[in-house]
């Protein structure tokens, strides 16, 4: 869990069906109940008619227990999960355009080669970095950049996996232990 | 067997168990419509108005636990159907709505009475269907009936293109629904089981707060085995009366806003709330950081999203309360809180909410008294909203499970006459009352033409007070009774409309005609209407004004009031 300006934030993943409009009962479900989403990022997931979500939520602990419960509660979403205190890798992936010329040319090459970004596209004034990895460092790099003239920004939003083995699809319904939620 | 969807449609429904429909036709969804003669086990029931068709399926559900049908056709039929599907949605009613869409070819186009029905249900639907396909067509339904009417029920749409009507598929009907992100959660946690008993051994001021899930549970036994074993106090929330008989020595009664104010204290000093299937409404707890600060929180409940949304909890059980309960009676041990109960009986003697008044002057509280009389708390009474929902709520002795038929979460008006029509035909073996406001009433009276056109003999008792009433009474207390926008100057004459439909009216003015009037319409076969013409200016009390607290309670001023 991070926190940004004292709002903390959490990392949410769900496994839902991969359904028309599955996103639009997710997404209207968060705007109706007020919940504040940072970034939302949906893939398909390893099992053809499912697809996987991971959610940057910004609230405290009751806020995000009820966003859990309300995702959980949509009929198309099978399982969720809050991760942010769990050992996971969670990554982001950022495309920069940024204003170059001969002269800043190698010096952004540098800055570049040591956030282990690539750089994708170089025209006349101006080149694209493509840089993955957590959200800070992407938000360092961009900080960095600035000073050159950042012209355009594109985030795909963070996904996150738990380490080890016990993250696979299981593919009867989800029973929760809500005995054991707790009630803040 | 091959079938079109439209015929789909009707085995479907068929095979749910469904007997009667509430619709009314437009383009397209007649293709359905044309395929009903196939089908005369299914009573379809012809409204006046859309919003009629989803209040009446909702009061059928309501009042037998089954998901009431309601169809409409694409655009302004399916919005018209809107304030009904949000008012099941708020109240956990079992309901499915099946509604008529554009072709799919034309869909988003902006074609002839084409909305975004699903697009606009999504937030007020337990769940939606787009049916895409005929095939589809019976593996949508059963689905929409099984989330419907499990779980916490709700409503469900099904919406369905003209053209997926017409076509012809294999019609298989599923045996068993496939949803993997739908499974309610029905044994209690034994372990929070065992903490609930803890608590509950503990306690010395315990209340249970009875909502609507004991109804939905039928856990009416349970509830009354709990009380009774340990000798605790029941509080109704508004919903939940009927799920413990008013004439039980442990009934507190409805606590709240418009609730009964020893209800309301007893919560504030009691220090164990077991609430049961409720959800802490706003009516409820006033202003929530001053809310039974008093007591530990037991909720059993089978919606997790429940659990700490409003208010915090020390022991939450997630289940069906028919199981969760019985789990608790087979562990809590039998107890005695006679200082408890004796202090209760002091707060009733301090704080007498139910005394009417005693006045030659025709009062809305003396009439639903009469009612409760001459029905003998046997009826099934449907209320609209507003003062009369309060005094219907307060003054009528319910003593069965489904007997106030009432929108809680919503606050509906004009639920009173659809609502009304459809828990009549749920229940034909019933006196159905309907207590009406004059300005709710005036919403959905178009529905009297149903009732009469298909012999649907709900009584209706309308307190006719030529206001918006509860409004007007919020002007008086907050706003120095500046009435504005709340008087009617020009009601219909009540009595002369109803005969006009083809019903009996009845005009009462005097206190002395009540009880004669309410037994000749329910002597009467057939609809029949009675216009009480009340005093104008009666308020409900007590009132907990929104946002506060017990403390702030208002009660009706002492020297008026005498023992009846
Ligand atoms: C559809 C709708 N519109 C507005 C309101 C706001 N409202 C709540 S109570 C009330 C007055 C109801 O008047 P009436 O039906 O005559 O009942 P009374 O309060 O006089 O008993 C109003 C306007 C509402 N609850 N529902």
């Amino acid at each position: 869990m991070t926190t940004n300006g004292g709002v903390p934030k959490h990392t949410i993943t769900a496994l839902v069906q991969d359904k028309p409009g599955v996103l639009n009962r997710i997404s209207s479900m968060f705007r109706r109940r007020g919940f504040n989403i940072s970034s939302l990022a949906v893939g398909h997931s390893e099992e053809p008619d499912l697809s996987r979500m991971t959610f940057v939520v910004e609230g405290d602990d009751k806020v995000v227990e009820q966003m859990t419960k309300h995702l959980h509660k949509l009929i198309d979403v099978i399982r969720v999960s809050d991760i942010s205190n769990q050992n996971i890798v969670s990554r982001e992936l950022a495309l920069i355009k940024v204003r170059s010329n001969v002269q800043t040319r190698s010096e952004i090459m540098q800055i570049v080669h040591i956030f282990r970004a690539n750089i994708v596209d170089v025209a006349v004034d101006s080149l694209i970095v493509e840089v993955s990895g957590d959200e800070d460092k992407i938000d360092s790099l961009h900080n960095l950049l600035k000073s050159f003239g950042v012209l355009e920004v594109m985030r795909t939003g963070t996904i996150a996996m738990n380490r080890g083995a016990d993250s696979r699809v299981r593919r009867t319904a989800a029973r929760v232990d809500w005995g054991e939620a707790s009630s803040v | 067997m091959r079938l079109n969807g439209s015929q789909m449609v009707c085995e479907s429904l068929l095979r749910e168990g469904v007997e009667v429909i509430f619709g009314l036709p437009g383009g397209a969804i007649l293709p359905l419509y044309q395929t009903l003669p196939e089908y005369p086990q299914l009573r379809h029931i012809l409204v006046r108005h859309e919003q009629g068709a989803a209040h009446a399926a909702d009061g059928y559900g309501r009042v037998t636990g089954k998901p009431g049908v309601a169809w409409a056709t694409s655009g302004p039929g399916a919005t018209n159907l809107v304030t009904g599907i949000a008012t099941a949605q708020m109240d956990s009613v079992p309901m499915v709505i099946i509604t008529g869409q554009v072709s799919r070819a034309s869909i988003g186009s902006d074609a002839f009475q084409e909305t975004d029905t699903t697009g606009i249900t999504l937030p007020i639907t337990k769940h939606n269907y787009l049916v895409m396909n005929t095939v589809d067509i019976p593996r949508a339904i059963k689905e929409a009936f099984h989330i419907a009417s499990t779980g916490r029920p709700g409503p469900v749409l099904v919406d369905i293109p003209k053209d997926v009507f017409t076509e012809e598929a294999e019609f298989e009907y599923p045996d068993e629904v496939d949803l993997p992100g739908y499974n309610p959660t029905l044994e209690g946690h034994p372990a929070q089981v065992k903490r609930a008993v803890r608590l509950i051994a503990q306690a010395r001021r315990p209340v249970i707060l009875a909502g609507h899930g004991i109804i939905i549970s039928q856990a009416y036994d349970e509830v009354r085995e709990l009380a009774e074993k340990v000798q605790i106090p029941v509080i109704t929330t508004l919903l939940g009366i009927g799920s413990f008989p008013d004439d039980h020595l442990l009934c507190v009664g409805m606590p709240g806003m418009h609730g009964m104010a020893y209800a309301s204290l007893a919560i504030e000093e009691a220090d164990l709330l077991i609430a049961l299937g409720m959800r802490f409404d706003d009516r409820i707890t006033g202003k929530t950081s001053e809310f039974a600060v008093n007591s530990k929180k037991i909720h059993i409940e089978i919606d997790p999203s429940e659990i700490g949304k409003n208010v915090h909890v020390d022991v939450p059980i997630v289940g069906d309360l028919k199981l969760v309960l019985r789990e608790l009676n087979r562990r809590v041990k039998p107890k005695t809180h006679v200082e408890w109960i004796q202090r209760i009986d002091e707060l009733k003697q301090g704080h007498p909410s139910m005394l009417i008044r005693d006045t030659d002057k025709l009062i809305p509280q003396y009439i639903v008294q009469q009612l409760a009389e001459a029905t003998n708390g046997d009826a099934i009474v449907v209320t609209g909203v507003g003062q009369h929902q309060m005094w219907a709520a307060q003054h009528y002795t319910y003593r069965h499970p489904r007997s106030l038929i009432t929108s809680g979460g919503s606050g509906a008006m004009g639920y009173e006459v659809p609502g009304a029509m459809g828990a009549q035909v749920g229940r034909p073996d019933k006196v159905v009352w309907s207590v009406a406001g004059d300005g709710g009433f005036q919403m959905t009276m178009a529905e009297l033409a149903t009732l009469v056109e298909n012999n649907i003999p709900v009584k209706f008792a309308i307190i006719n007070n030529s206001f918006l009433g509860m409004v007007r009474q919020w002007q008086e207390f907050f706003y120095q009774k500046s009435y504005v926008a709340t008087g009617y100057t020009h009601n219909p004459d009540f009595v002369k409309l109803a005969e006009a439909f083809g019903m009996l009216g009845i005009r009462v003015t005097d206190k002395a005609q009540v009880r004669s009037a309410i037994t000749r319409a329910m002597d009467y076969d057939g609809p029949a209407l009675v216009d009480f013409v009340v005093e104008e200016e009666e308020n409900v009390y007590p009132m907990i004004p929104a946002g506060q607290t017990v403390h702030d309670l208002i009660e009706e001023p002492l020297p008026e009031r005498v023992r009846r």
